[in-house]
């Protein structure tokens, strides 16, 4: 690396600033090109709520809500998304009230480690408002997108069902 | 991941000129394929041109009856669009069968037809690949190829296109509309992928300084004989082993016109005239289905660990024919497959 003078010497490009609503507050952030939206919400703004899993938009730990619509934050960059709103797990609750969300979750012993449950959450958060999803086989369709290693399907779907019914 | 610039084009026109500027520059829209590659030191471009901010989301009925379809609309947008579910249910049902919601939310039509193989060597910068690296070879002929591609494979590359949305689309006859520095121009869907020959870098007859702008479908949607069948290795969030995109246009018991193609066998989506031809005028029923499922498959050669897709091609082939004659599409959310 580096003789060849490929891509890969080229002089690390000046930060960029990129202006972000997060969990209702305007932040304005000075990152390199390649911060990943996971990053700069892990490394920059302390949000170590959402996780880094496979950073391959294979395991879902890594979704947020950015505009209200769910992504994969590992697989975007942060400086695209310059303007939005963006909201994770730790923006979820309202005055110390928990999300129904959270609520079920705990109710239906929904996790057992716990690491994908702020991806899982966000996820349904999204699948909720997409309003795609009715049974519990289309639920499990429109969440397949967040792997839970420890099996805990059956009751994060209980959990995601409980929910749909207070929204 | 390499150090990168970044830019955001303003206009088709910017997105354009700039690439002409930078030939190693990428463009970068949903980002799922490209950013993936790029961790894994497949793709090294020193600058990423982001279009993602390009006014190409609309989805419009067309002066010819048909639909076109912005590049930049996110594939959840495009499945759950109303004028796609009434006209055109075989592509929703595709897009659905891939990926999951969040990256749906996030890939752009034109960067569906964009995405790379998932081929394991090909993701593996350890290993040779001809078509990551020309001329180094190709580990996957001898390597674990369970899920590599049986028909139009060349001894340079054996790996699949892994959409599910340009199967439907195949089958459909869309268009692709690109622009480039000499103005537009439209090709079929079917030639926009190519197959390895010796030159498997080259994904597809997209020009180095073209932009995909848009996809174009024709009048015929077959919204009422249609099935989008994917078989794989688990029920959701996998590619494809086979996947079959089947549309039929019945006259009683008659078929009048016929659309097949193939995902996970083949570079590209697979379709052959041959096996709609066979069909068209004949019963709708297993051995006209049996006749062309052979047909689709003719020349399908196998490599040592996936001889098996040839078979479950052909059961597929007739399962989704089957259910596209009787009105019973494949749902993609009650996996049983009637």
């Amino acid at each position: 690396m580096g003789a060849s003078g490929d891509a890969s010497t080229i002089p690390a490009p000046p930060r960029m600033t990129v202006k972000l609503t997060v969990n209702g507050i305007p932040t304005a952030l000075h990152v390199a090109p390649w911060t990943t939206l996971l990053d700069a919400l892990r490394d920059h703004l302390d949000l170590t709520g959402t996780k880094k899993g496979c950073d391959h938009g294979q395991c879902g730990a890594c979704t947020v809500l950015v505009d209200g619509r769910r992504i994969n934050s590992c697989l975007t960059l942060a400086v695209m998304k310059d303007g939005a709103s963006v909201t994770t797990i730790e923006g979820l609750e309202k005055d110390g009230v928990l999300h129904p969300l959270q609520q079920a979750f705990i109710d239906h012993d929904a996790f057992q480690c716990g690491y994908c449950t702020s991806g899982q959450i966000c996820s349904a958060v999204g699948l909720i408002s997409e309003g795609k999803a009715r049974t519990a086989d289309e639920i499990r369709e429109l969440m397949s997108g967040n792997l839970c290693r420890c099996g805990a399907y059956p009751n994060i779907v209980a959990a995601i069902q409980q929910a749909m019914k207070h929204s | 991941m390499i150090n990168f610039e970044y830019a955001r084009a303003s206009d088709v026109a910017d997105a354009i000129r700039r690439k002409a500027a930078d030939p190693a520059a990428k463009f970068i829209a949903g980002g799922t394929n490209l950013l993936d590659l790029m961790k894994d030191d497949v793709e090294r471009p020193p600058r990423l041109i982001d279009i993602s901010r390009l006014p190409l989301t609309s989805v419009e009925q067309t002066a010819g009856g048909g639909v076109l379809i912005g590049a930049l609309v996110p594939n959840s947008d495009l499945a759950y669009h109303p004028l796609i579910q009434r006209r055109y249910p075989l592509l929703s049902s595709a897009i659905l069968a891939g990926a999951s919601q969040q990256l749906r939310n996030m890939a752009s039509t034109g960067g569906n037809l964009m995405q790379r193989t998932r081929c394991a060597y090909f993701y593996d910068v350890a290993t040779p690949c001809n078509k990551r690296e020309p001329d180094s070879g190709c580990s996957a002929i001898e390597g674990i190829n369970r899920g590599h591609a049986i028909l139009g494979t060349s001894t340079s590359c054996i790996a699949t296109h892994p959409s599910d949305m340009c199967v439907a689309l195949a089958a459909l006859d869309a268009n692709v509309h690109v622009a480039g520095p000499k103005g537009g121009r439209v090709m079929p869907l079917t030639d926009f992928h190519r197959l390895p020959g010796d030159t498997p870098q080259t994904d597809s007859n997209l020009g180095p300084e073209e932009i995909i702008t848009g996809v174009e479908l024709p009048s015929p949607g077959f919204a009422q004989n249609y099935s989008y069948l994917k078989i794989r290795d688990r029920l959701s969030y996998a590619f494809a082993l086979v996947s079959v995109a089947a549309a039929l246009e019945l006259d009683g018991d008659t078929i009048k016109d016929a659309r097949l193609a193939l995902g996970g066998v083949a570079h590209k989506p697979w379709r052959d005239k041959a096996a709609e031809s066979a069909l068209r005028g004949a019963g709708a029923d297993e051995a006209a289905f049996g006749r062309a499922a052979e047909l689709l498959l003719h020349g399908a050669r196998a490599h040592k660990h996936n001889a098996f897709k040839i078979k479950l091609a052909h059961r597929a082939i007739v399962r989704t024919l089957t259910q596209a004659a009787m009105a019973t599409p494949q749902s993609q959310s009650i996996k049983k497959i009637r």
